[in-house]
């Protein structure tokens, strides 16, 4: 290899490696500082050195942290599901049936997704409080789906656009209604669609802040953005930077597995349709 | 009684006529076959058969009932598509059972039928595939098979060879004729720009041009006696040479066609003298194309190897009674009433 060969692979890996590090070293310094106690934590070391789960041990057995997990996988879970139901035959309609306005609806829903948070925030709060849901988990399941539906809804309505108009055809010469259609044929083939867009849901949800810190009041029903953000430790000197980084590692967890556990999915849902039907 | 039968049908999309007056009839068993330029209808047409798209006006009739509020799965036809629209996550059994267990048939009649369809078209060994692990053909084969279980009345084809290359183009082409000798007293109306298809499927051709039935007739009829100068051009590879101004006028006609394979071409003397400007060589063939010095550029068909060479004075004759004329609106001319045909 010549030297600029050397230079540019150099250079390639080098980079690589920048990306990585800034990428996980974040998350590797909450690992290591939720295995660490005490005044230990305020040293800095990139190393681990004294190893104990005391601090996981101290969230967990916290009775409201457990039912905090719970209300976060409560509002992600719905939110994913409502958000894919809704989208799915919203798409249906914006992909396959011709009606007036079709396309300035498509850019609404898009531009709807483009709205600051905090624009709509005491719009918002004024709804929730009329329709009875403060400190309610479904003011988050509203609120949330008010983001995530826009893009469920685009990108779903891409992909089925994408899909031959053939396939549907043929399903209805061989007599199968419009509700077969959608559960024999379309769903199978969207499969990964949904699965990458309800991915991105319920990440949204599991992480969303601004909304679950404004509609919810006590302790017990808030999410673990909130709650951890409002972790205090026993004088309100001290921050507890050892249980903070125990509860961040957690709650990241189960992101973690479920993007392991559809990343075969999340892979073909990118190649989808580069086979003819 | 007629197996299909379309009276007056009209098709608009919106303010756009697309299909004009179409009456047809055609008889249970025929294959027939849908031709005509790309826009001409013929896919509009067999749509409207299937049911996939609604009559604007006139009625369609299948098996003397007529269907034109009958959903598509209860009309007794079945669709081969262009793009086989296969089911893509079903493996070849499932993609030929989907439409019998929409019928609600018993699971060992589905079996029947699935497997006796695999055998006549000789995918048995591949029913557990998916149809992306299936070559082209084998996807065609599948997708005749769907529409085979279904036993329909009326099997309609949508270019269904035009996804194919070339060679494999022929062979499929054969499979389906001796597909319509097995399957004896289904109606097939098959569409295609091809007019080659056209003429070795079909028992009678129905050509469309712009939303209206130009001539429907046996493919030899069309040949010999096409109903107007479009059908003329358009049936008839190479295509007819049309020779226009003075020598039609002085006949009293528009227009003079003559076929490629109906001229005679000789050094010495003839009735167009011309030079050669392009000779093809197909080896069972040759194509000569000539500028005629009055009558423009003229095509003809020799058979078999011939000396001719770019640059060749050579003189044009047309065979008797293989020459046709048309007036201006392209409608033909009776021969007896041409005027000073040297015939």
């Amino acid at each position: 290899m010549t030297w600029s060969g050397w230079i540019k692979t150099a250079a390639f890996y080098g980079l690589v490696g920048v990306i990585v590090l800034q990428a996980v070293f974040p998350f590797y310094y909450a690992i290591l500082t939720s295995l660490e106690s005490g005044q230990s934590i305020f040293e800095v070391n990139y190393l681990p050195e004294a190893a104990s789960l005391a601090n996981y041990w101290s969230m967990i057995s916290d009775g409201v942290f457990g039912k905090q997990i719970l209300n976060s996988v409560f509002v992600a879970t719905v939110v994913v599901f409502i958000s894919l139901f809704l989208a799915v035959t919203a798409a249906y309609a914006l992909s396959r049936i011709r009606f007036r306005g079709r396309g300035l609806l498509l850019l609404t829903i898009l531009s709807v997704s483009m709205f600051p948070q905090i624009a709509v925030l005491s719009g918002l709060f004024e709804v929730i409080r009329a329709l009875g849901l403060f400190n309610s988990l479904w003011s988050l399941v509203f609120s949330y789906m008010i983001f995530t539906l826009p893009f469920t809804v685009w990108v779903l309505t891409t992909f089925m656009r994408k899909m031959p108009v053939e396939i549907e055809e043929a399903a209805i010469v061989d007599g199968a209604s419009s509700f077969t259609i959608i559960w024999r044929i379309f769903l199978p083939l969207m499969w990964p669609a949904m699965v990458t867009t309800g991915l991105l849901a319920f990440i949204h949800a599991w992480n969303e802040f601004l909304f679950a810190l404004t509609f919810l009041s006590t302790d017990s029903q808030r999410t673990v953005p909130v709650a951890i953000a409002l972790i205090s430790g026993l004088s309100e000197f001290e921050i507890p930077w050892g249980n903070i980084m125990a509860a961040s590692v957690i709650v990241t967890l189960p992101l973690v597995v479920l993007v392991l556990i559809f990343q075969r999915k999340i892979v073909s849902g990118l190649t989808a349709g580069a086979v003819k039907g | 009684m007629a197996s299909v039968e379309l009276r007056s049908v009209e098709k608009s999309f919106g303010s756009v006529e697309v299909l004009h007056d179409i009456n047809l009839s055609l008889e249970k068993g025929e294959f027939i076959v849908f031709v005509g330029p790309s826009g001409c209808g013929k896919s509009t047409l067999l749509r409207l058969i299937a049911g996939l798209e609604d009559i604007t006006s006139g009625e369609l009739f299948i098996d003397g009932t007529c269907v034109n509020s009958v959903v598509p799965a209860k009309r007794g036809i079945s669709m081969v598509f262009q793009s086989y629209a296969l089911y893509p996550h079903m493996n070849v059994y499932d993609n030929m059972a989907f439409g019998l267990e929409q019928a609600r048939l018993s699971k060992p009649e589905i079996d029947r039928r699935v497997r006796e369809a695999a055998s006549m078209l000789q995918i048995e060994q591949y029913l557990d595939r998916k149809p992306k692990q299936l070559s082209g053909g084998q996807r065609q084969r599948v997708a005749i098979g769907r529409a085979i279980t279904r036993q329909p009345k009326v099997f309609l084809f949508d270019e269904p060879l035009s996804n194919l290359d070339a060679a494999l183009r022929v062979d499929t082409r054969i499979e389906i004729a001796r597909l319509h000798e097995r399957l004896a007293g289904t109606t097939m109306v098959y569409v295609t720009h091809d007019q080659v298809e056209a003429m070795t499927l079909a028992d009678r051709i129905v050509v469309l041009n712009a939303g209206r039935v130009e001539q429907v007739g046996t493919p030899l009829e069309l040949y010999e006696n096409p109903a107007s100068r479009f059908v003329a051009g358009f049936i008839g590879s190479p295509r007819m040479n049309f020779i226009e101004g003075d020598e039609p006028t002085a006949a009293g006609a528009h227009a003079i066609g003559v076929r490629p394979e109906h001229l005679d071409v000789s050094h010495t003397e003839g009735r167009w003298k011309g030079t050669v400007v392009l000779v093809e060589k197909l080896g069972s063939d040759t194509f000569i194309h000539v500028a005629t010095e009055k009558s423009g550029m003229i095509n003809a068909r020799a058979v078999g190897n011939h000396g001719f060479q770019a640059g060749d004075t050579v003189f044009l004759t047309p065979r008797a009674g293989c020459i046709h004329h048309f007036n201006e609106d392209g409608k033909p001319i009776d021969r007896q009433l041409v005027q000073g045909e040297q015939e």
